[in-house]
């Protein structure tokens, strides 16, 4: 009777330990869902965790009008094949002072994003909210708790983390804090892509390479996902060549680098990832603001 | 340089081969631990580099940090791609648990990155808790020191059977197999004393490469593997604990419609198939498989490790916390323990206190009594303690409220493993494995422990307070507080009410109602009110307590904060109309002297705690204000 579990079945049965840690305990917990392939991978192993019943928690898109189209169009459908509820929130400052990534800079990611998903777990009282982070994808995540606990500021103070043994996770906190959960901590990225094939999981079509409309900024190539728009607050004309393109990670389209590629397939894209010779998030221009220790200062302030 | 990820022409040549060779690795899970400058950042990052997994941007970033704050010259410092938050990489220490990852072509690992730093035994222990095997780092020119042996014992406490002992930096004793030999020698008597049945040798060079990923020629006297090999061969833990007896945990129970009853969970021994006779604990009913339910379509077989819902064939009650096990072979139900204690916390162990105990799926409070030793994990002595600090490690026997499913930690890590959560706080304080249950008889002779005020209302699980009532006569205080004292008794909590009629009577019968005597009425009052406190209750009284000074008397002799002030506001109109004893009548005539608010005063209160308009609310709605205040500031169980 006794039978070898892969590795991929042993996180997906420890991610599925935790969410229902989390469902057991919380009073109100919620999905972030950014529509990226983490977020699929996470969406998935919660339809698994309490199936047959839909996973008793709403999604929860944090969203700053900036994203591509076809992420917008997945969102909706993502939602409603899992028969869950779609809470999509948009910070109303950077709203109405029309924040975006070229007249603000860093500011567009902390209104949109840190600010906006403050608002949003303040608004609806979330307690738990289930994020898509993986350990492997920068040093300052690598030391992050599974149940990571936050000041009712939703400050992290990675100095006073609750010590995590075994698969006891200690889900008790006062009125006002709350807890990031991070489900899919232990994947990495080739685990990622290799359970979306297994599963048969739906993503975003950007991950896979097309001809695309491209311009380049900043010695990076991008996609004009809405070129009038990108126009009218540049106030000048883009030049425009199509190229095929895929994106590795998937974010606001001016912030998100493209690369230039043939892999049309899931197989050929993870060969293509297994080649490769630059890190997952190079193509994210948040990492770079500060420096060094960029990232732990920006979750030290509430981003996730 | 060799690569242990000779993967590459088959990524290229053959995706497909390659993905199907990965989707079927099985999962290593380890610690490194070592002292400060042992080199274990400098063994993850090289074992990091030789698998491939450290793209080019972040080499380029490596390279250059390497010549910036590097400890190495010229050369790449593996350690810097591993020490993650910023504190600690400018103090050159590693100072927390980093997870990281790496694959082979056999197997993928997740490494627990462990400080060697003394003061760090707790992050050791998380690391070590979640780990098949232990890579315990010598510095080959220090050999075995204190903490080898501390991280050692640790290992060995936390249940880890394979261990392997990594003598580093071979290079810098120029790969001397007299010196090896000696290392092995002398961690061979200490490996024995503590219990540690074998463990691996391998002479190696983290910053060198050497007998990591291939065997190296510098060490042709080594016989053995490659760590690289050792750690894709090593028999892994989920095998042995599939031959266990089937056990689950249940964590929640699913119940999307009336039709379905499935109870979820991840198992944490044995493996159990549709049909198996099963046990519910702790109410030891019966019942049998009948569906193992998943997304992917219900399953004939299902093993340790893995997360399922199970479905029964009978209607029998159970839920988060029971555990379903095979019927044959149950684990024991028990309340008092011998358990190993890891403190975790600044603040020390306080015997007799109560902390929540997280078991598994279990989540009950326990007392700790004091320690019958500490282990001092530097040569395994054990000393007489009166608590454990931060980073102690010492063996005490606890009490639950309730009983709980266990099996000795040695026997199974899910049900013999736990922590304590401070209930003020609910920071996790403590780690726990669980070594027998005692029985009572076993457990006659309780160590004195100082009963203390705090120990009082730890053990009733409530903090102890004052409601003070004051207000005219006939105000509704005692309406009140009665109805106040019910809803605390129908929650759980432990109360008690004084007021005229059980005073008056009995401890106070001897005064009267001049102001000496309300004075005196109402120190006694406030006194035995302390005592009562002092023994835990919450509790109330119910007097009119005219003078200010006397309810800031009784305030003063209580702990700040434990006072609270109700004031029963009721106009001395609405007071007298109600008249509930004829009081105001007999005192209006004459007939009752020195009566509060006609002949003798009342001073209101200038800043209650709580504050009640009786013209505004009932009696009910006011008890239920006042009890959401207790509960609310109060509760710890919220």
């Amino acid at each position: 009777m006794l039978r070898d579990l892969t590795h991929l079945e042993r996180l997906e049965a420890e991610s599925i330990h935790i969410m229902r840690e989390v469902v057991a305990e919380a009073e109100r917990p919620v999905m972030l869902y950014s529509v990226g392939k983490d977020s699929a991978v996470m969406l998935h192993l919660a339809r698994k965790a309490f199936y047959p019943a839909p996973p008793p928690f709403p999604l929860l898109h944090v969203d700053t009008t900036w994203k591509f189209a076809e992420m917008y169009a997945l969102r909706e459908k993502a939602a409603r094949d899992a028969g869950m509820e779609l809470l999509i929130w948009q910070n109303p400052d950077a709203l109405a002072q029309a924040i975006n990534p070229f007249d603000h800079g860093p500011l567009h990611t902390d209104m949109w994003k840190t600010e906006g998903l403050k608002q949003a777990l303040n608004h609806y009282g979330f307690d738990a909210a289930f994020g898509g982070a993986r350990r492997d994808e920068e040093k300052s995540r690598a030391k992050e708790r599974v149940f990571s606990f936050r000041s009712e500021a939703h400050r992290w103070d990675p100095k006073n983390q609750r010590p995590e043994l075994w698969n006891i996770y200690n889900a008790r906190k006062n009125r006002g804090e709350s807890m990031r959960v991070f489900p899919i901590s232990n994947w990495t990225e080739l685990d990622i892509w290799q359970y979306i094939q297994l599963n048969k999981i739906e993503i975003v079509p950007l991950y896979f390479s097309a001809p695309r409309p491209t311009y380049t900024w900043d010695g990076q190539l991008f996609m004009a996902d809405d070129l009038p728009r990108l126009e009218k607050i540049l106030g000048r004309q883009l030049d425009i060549v199509e190229r095929s393109v895929r994106f590795r990670t998937l974010g606001c389209f001016p912030l998100t680098g493209a690369v230039e590629s043939e892999a049309a397939s899931l197989n050929e894209v993870i060969q293509e990832m297994l080649l490769t010779t630059s890190s997952e998030r190079q193509g994210r221009v948040i990492d770079k603001d500060a420096g060094d220790g960029s990232m732990e200062k920006k979750k030290q302030e509430g981003y996730f | 340089m060799s690569s242990i990820y000779e993967t590459d022409a088959l990524i290229a040549d053959d995706i497909e081969a390659y993905l199907d060779q990965h989707q079927h690795k099985s999962l290593l899970r380890f610690i490194t631990c070592g002292s400060v400058d042992d080199g274990k950042s400098t063994l993850i990052g090289r074992l990091l580099y030789d698998s491939k997994m450290i793209f080019e941007d972040q080499l380029a970033a490596l390279e250059a940090d390497s010549k910036r704050i590097g400890t190495q010259g010229q050369d790449i410092d593996f350690a810097l791609l591993v020490d993650g938050l910023s504190a600690e990489r400018e103090q050159g220490i590693t100072i927390d648990v980093a997870y990281r990852f790496f694959t082979t072509e056999k197997r993928k690992f997740i490494v627990a990155d462990t400080p060697g730093h003394e003061q760090y035994t707790r992050n050791m222990v998380t690391g070590a808790s979640t780990a098949d095997l232990a890579v315990i780092l010598i510095d080959a020119r220090k050999g075995v020191l204190v903490q080898t042996r501390r991280h050692s014992y640790l290992a060995h406490l936390l249940g880890i059977r394979n261990i392997v002992l990594a003598v580093n930096k071979m290079d810098l004793v120029d790969y001397d197999a007299a010196r090896f030999d000696e290392i092995v020698t002398d961690y061979q008597k200490f490996a024995d004393s503590i219990g540690v049945k074998n463990f691996t040798a391998i002479p190696i060079s983290g910053f060198k490469g050497d007998n990591i990923a291939s065997l190296s020629a510098s060490t042709p006297w080594y016989d053995g593997v490659t760590l690289i090999d050792h750690l894709e061969t090593v028999e892994l833990d989920v095998h042995a604990d599939q031959a266990k007896p089937f056990r689950l945990p249940v964590q929640w129970v699913n119940r999307p419609n009336l039709d379905f009853r499935g109870f979820a969970g991840q198992i944490a021994g044995g493996a159990v198939h549709v049909g198996a006779p099963v046990r519910i604990l702790p109410s030891g009913k019966t019942s049998h498989i009948g569906r193992i339910v998943t997304l992917d379509g219900d399953l004939d077989v299902a093993v340790a490790g893995q997360s399922v819902t199970l479905c029964l064939t009978d209607e029998v009650d159970c839920s988060r916390g029971d555990v379903i096990a095979t019927a044959e072979d149950p684990p024991e139900v028990a309340d008092q323990f011998e358990a190993n204690i890891v403190w975790l916390s600044e603040g020390a162990m306080v015997p007799g206190r109560s902390y929540w105990m997280k078991l598994g799926t279990q989540s009950v409070s326990a007392t700790v009594q004091p320690p019958k030793y500490q282990v001092n994990v530097n040569n395994m002595e054990h000393l007489a303690a009166k608590t454990l600090d931060l980073n102690a490690i010492g063996v005490a026997e606890i009490t639950t409220d309730r009983p709980v499913i266990f099996e000795a930690y040695a026997d199974n890590r899910t049900l013999g493993g736990f922590i304590l959560i401070d209930k003020m706080t609910n920071a996790t304080v403590a780690a726990g494995m669980l070594n027998f249950s005692l029985r009572r008889a076993q457990n006659v002779h309780w160590q004195a422990i100082d009963i203390s005020r705090e120990a009082h209302a730890q053990q009733k699980g409530q903090s102890p307070k004052l409601l003070w009532f004051t207000g005219l006569s006939g105000s509704g205080k005692s309406t009140i507080a009665n109805l106040v004292e019910k809803k605390l008794f129908a929650l759980g909590r432990h109360s008690f009410l004084l007021d005229g009629d059980n005073v008056r009577h009995g401890l106070n019968k001897d005064l009267g109602f001049t102001d000496t005597d309300r004075i005196e009425n109402i120190r006694r009052v406030g006194e035995v009110a302390k005592l009562m406190t002092d023994a835990g209750l919450i509790v109330l009284t119910a007097f009119i307590s005219p003078f200010r000074a006397e309810r800031d008397m009784v305030r003063a002799l209580m702990p700040a904060g434990d006072f609270i002030e109700v004031f029963v506001d009721t106009p001395l109109a609405e007071a007298e109309k109600r008249d509930v004893k004829g009081l105001y009548k007999k005192a209006r005539s004459g007939a009752l002297k020195n009566f509060t608010g006609i002949d003798s005063p009342y001073e209101r209160p200038d800043a209650p705690e709580i504050h009640i308009d009786t013209t505004r609310m009932s009696p009910e709605q006011a008890a239920e204000a006042i009890v959401e205040r207790v509960i609310g500031v109060w509760s710890y169980d919220l």
